[in-house]
């Protein structure tokens, strides 16, 4: 049995860990509120690309010269995953899911004889996949040691990957990132950035029934300045939506561990007092057989 | 007077969504006046001022350094990487893009021709935003 001195540094240590995360989950919560406004602050742009990139693509595809990042390269060989994960642990299951995704991907992508160079954003999805794949990547960024993303982060990648696709050095480019659906849930989930998967265009109240537009400077010198742009939105909201997930996922982390260490205190202390109870009748019974004998 | 929607977005948040009488925008190949009805196009954009008027009056002018509008007969949306009013634009700021813009195209001197033509209309863009801290 273990000693009194022992239990009660126990059930110190165990008060202290709960304190702090408590404190943690409520830092996530916080956090979390405001990454959730900045995802949805972020959504109308996103939506009014997505229109005018519909309407764009409609009049452009299916001409021999489409740009690249449109349509690809036509082959579908090298293929970068670009997979953003959170910074930091402390968050439940979110950033193993996203790796064990991506590990997926990867090997299925393998098995069928395609080749894979990766790109990870955030610190822990390039710890995971450092250990299988370190040879597959051509790059990661941490954004540990920054307060907000912001849209010039995304803007950066978005660019490094044009550059990328310039060089010929990919065919086919998804993210992998982790669906924010609600605060609990978060599903890893993959998107196609390029060939860039054109949403279809639809009815639209305020335009009326499908406008015809015309275009200053030409459909074509549009798109090419659009495309670069709506990559680095695509990436900004992956961003974001993990950035949120994260905080969501840790604070429901958190709040396990803090009702974990409360039952666990309750453990300790009934088991405290019971061998407290029980040194106390084990000396009265001594006392008593002493004076007994005499 | 009849009004059309005027939607100003940027990547982090929705900065203007009201109904206004006309607005005059930097379309790439001009000055661009738009009023209500205005037939349906995409244009990009250079760097330049938006001005807005309501109850015939200029209620706001912003400063984009470079984007897209989508005009249709009753909205029009404006995709701009980055608005500032006017009145908050200074001539330092101006200046030192100018410098940094000018550093660029020199650096892209023997690069790809598409490339050296990107750094070239930023140049023009932070001219366009010195021009507007001037007049402001």
């Amino acid at each position: 049995m273990p000693s009194l001195k022992s239990l009660r540094n126990r059930i110190n240590s165990v008060k202290s860990t709960r304190k702090i995360t408590q404190a943690m989950k409520m830092v996530a919560a916080a956090k979390l509120r405001r990454a959730q406004s900045r995802a949805e602050a972020a959504r109308p742009y996103a939506e009014r690309m997505e229109r005018m990139l519909a309407s764009l693509g409609a009049a452009v595809a299916g001409q021999p010269d489409a740009p690249r990042l449109l349509v690809g390269t036509g082959s579908d060989q090298v293929h970068l995953l670009v997979v953003v994960s959170g910074d930091r642990g402390l968050a439940g299951p979110f950033n193993t899911n996203i790796g064990r995704f991506a590990r997926l991907r990867i090997r299925e992508l393998e098995a069928q004889g395609k080749t894979v160079k990766l790109l990870t954003l955030g610190r822990k999805g390039a710890a995971f996949l450092k250990r299988e794949f370190a040879s597959r990547f051509v790059g990661e960024i941490s954004y540990a040691n920054k307060k907000a993303i912001g849209f010039e982060d995304a803007a950066e990648v978005a660019a490094q990957i044009t550059a990328m696709l310039e060089r010929g050095e990919f065919d086919v480019c998804s993210l992998l990132y982790n669906r924010f659906k609600s605060v609990i849930t978060q599903t890893p989930s993959e998107q196609k950035l390029i060939p860039a998967a054109v949403p279809e265009t639809e009815e639209d109240s305020l335009a009326g029934p499908q406008a015809l537009y015309e275009y200053e400077p030409s459909e074509e010198e549009i798109l090419a300045s659009l495309l670069p742009q709506n990559l680095a939105v695509q990436i900004y909201r992956a961003l974001l939506e993990t950035t949120a997930g994260f905080f969501g996922s840790q604070m429901t982390a958190m709040d396990n561990a803090t009702r974990n260490a409360g039952e666990m205190i309750n453990k300790l202390t009934l088991n405290y007092n019971r061998t407290r109870q029980a040194n106390i009748t084990k000396e009265l019974i001594e006392i008593i057989s002493g004076a007994e004998a005499v | 007077m009849a009004t059309f929607q005027l939607e100003f977005v940027s990547p982090e948040k929705l900065l203007l969504s009201r109904p206004v009488e006309m607005a005059v925008i930097p379309a790439a190949e001009g000055e661009m006046g738009i009023l209500p009805g205005h037939a349906p196009m995409i244009v990009a954009l250079r760097g330049g001022v938006i001005s807005v008027r309501e109850n015939g009056q200029e209620t706001e002018k912003l400063f984009v350094a470079a984007g897209f509008a989508e005009i249709t007969p009753g909205r029009v949306t404006i995709l701009a990487e980055e608005a500032t009013p006017v009145a908050q634009l200074s001539r330092a700021d101006a200046e030192a893009r100018i410098a940094a813009c000018e550093k660029a195209l020199a650096e892209a001197q023997d690069a790809a021709p598409e490339k050296r033509e990107a750094a070239m209309a930023r140049l023009l863009s932070a001219r366009a935003m010195l021009e507007a801290a001037q007049a402001a």
